[in-house]
């Protein structure tokens, strides 16, 4: 617990300072993965109030077209801790929310204009098939900044 | 250091030879706990072995399996099939929240005497493997589980069906009301908890936290009822799946607080049998003088 927060806490403080209240923007990098069958992998990100309370989902990326035997909506339940958290009582697809898989590359996806000023943890999960699974976790005071970095699944993901 | 070795080798050996009757447990083992959306199956295996999850035995009779949809009704398996080790079978879960699957059996069961002769009630032998009645017909393809052979060389003793084919001039009448539960949950979309409404009677699974969201970091705590009342002292093992991967079992051996609340960590992420049971002497049957309780399910606890 103490090792993930620590390393993000002076960029935190520092972001803090420096930034006026604005429209928060995070960044989500996907990593190019060299294997022979490749996948765009199944993203989600989520802010869950620091002092708890519910999740709220702020994009979640699958296979919106794939219809039939095995729609793509199946494996949402593969982002398990997103699933747990909520997930599995989205109505899908969502405006706002849902959108088709991305290839390797960084987005940027604005935060809800709305969100109420105060600390909160970003949490941003991917999986993808035949691959891997990774959860990263981004503590933020909003406004404010934070980043951290996924190993496997993940790159860079930062708010702004 | 040697010897000290030799001697708790020597004793786990002589725990290896007593227990291996008594170990033989039924298994209900799903494809998964947690689906997304409802046009999906669940497909599961079920059988009675030692290990965990090990088909190395007998199946269970996929007749003997009923299924409770979240909506209080009653589902249907598909594509039953009896193997030599395991059967297996398919459940549509096309309504959302959480399903139970499994096997409710209940029964009396015990010895009497004809003159110098014992007698069996029931068709299994007391205090046998997976002991309960069988449903009519028993399980196809099952051996060990149909008709008593007398295993281990002992001449097959005589028995009646039921209590109520106790013939009149019976003595020492030694009974015992079974009832086990073996019940598996599954989860489309968001969970919910219908299927958990106790009935009251017997020993039930009252959970605290929802046995599909079950997370490798969190205890789970999970009350257990008997005849509708908070259990304290029910004796509950966990068993983590794939010993054979592992040096022990590496069971956890457990037992329901006052409050009838049963608190487990787990070690691994993985798939877990749960099994608790309980004996009293308040049989419904009036005949019977003692009463043996058990439930048993499976777990899937996911990493964090």
């Amino acid at each position: 617990m103490t090792s993930k927060v620590l390393p993000s806490l002076p960029l935190l403080v520092a972001g803090t300072i420096a930034t006026p209240a604005a429209a928060a923007t995070i960044s989500v990098t996907i990593p190019r993965v060299n294997v022979a069958e490749y996948h765009r992998p199944y993203v989600v990100g989520w802010l869950e109030p620091a002092a708890g309370g519910s999740a709220r989902t702020i994009f979640v990326w699958y296979d919106l077209k794939k219809g039939g035997r095995e729609p793509g909506t199946k494996w949402l339940a593969d982002l398990r801790t997103w699933w747990r958290k909520g997930g599995r009582s989205l109505k899908l697809p969502a405006d706002g929310l849902s959108g088709a898989t991305r290839a390797p590359g960084t987005y940027q996806i604005a935060l809800p204009a709305n969100l109420p000023a105060g600390q909160y943890v970003l949490k941003v999960e991917a999986v993808r098939e035949t691959g891997g699974r990774e959860l990263v976790s981004v503590p933020i005071t909003l406004p404010g900044r934070g980043a951290a970095s996924g190993k496997t699944e993940l790159g860079a993901v930062s708010v702004r | 250091m040697r010897t000290r070795h030799a001697l708790i080798a020597a004793l786990a050996l002589s725990g290896a030879i007593t227990t291996p009757a008594l170990a033989h447990r039924q298994w209900l083992l799903p494809s998964t706990t947690t689906l997304a959306g409802t046009s999906e199956f669940v497909t599961v295996d079920a059988a009675v072995s030692n290990d965990l999850f090990y088909a190395d035995h007998v199946p269970i009779a996929p007749d003997q399996i009923k299924v409770r949809a979240p909506d209080g009704s009653a589902g249907s398996i598909e594509n039953a099939a009896t193997g030599r080790y395991r059967s297996t079978f398919d459940v549509k879960i096309d309504k959302p929240g959480t399903w139970a699957i499994g096997t409710e059996r209940s029964g009396v069961m015990g010895t009497f005497k004809v003159g110098t002769e014992t007698w069996r009630v029931g068709g299994r032998r007391p205090g046998g493997p997976g002991a309960g009645t069988q449903g009519a017909g028993g399980p196809q393809g099952a051996p060990g589980m149909g008709p008593m052979g007398g295993p281990g060389g002992q001449p097959p003793v005589r028995s009646v069906a039921t209590v109520a084919d106790i013939p009149a001039n019976a003595t020492d009448i030694k009974l015992t009301e079974i009832q086990g539960r073996n019940v598996i949950f599954v989860t489309a979309d968001a969970p919910t908890t219908t299927v958990f409404k106790p009935s009251g009677k017997g020993l039930e699974f009252d959970p605290i936290t929802h046995p599909d969201e079950l997370v490798a970091d969190e205890e789970a705590q999970f009350r257990f009822l008997v005849d509708g009342k908070p259990a304290a002292g029910i004796a509950v093992t966990v068993v983590p799946g794939g010993k054979k991967y592992r040096e022990a079992e590496e069971a956890q051996e457990l037992k329901t607080g006052p409050d009838g609340v049963l608190h487990v960590k787990w070690p691994v992420a993985g798939m877990y049998w749960l099994n608790a049971t309980y004996t009293d002497a308040k049989p419904s049957d009036p005949k019977a003088t003692e009463r043996r309780l058990s439930f048993t399910t499976t777990l899937e606890v996911v990493a964090p």
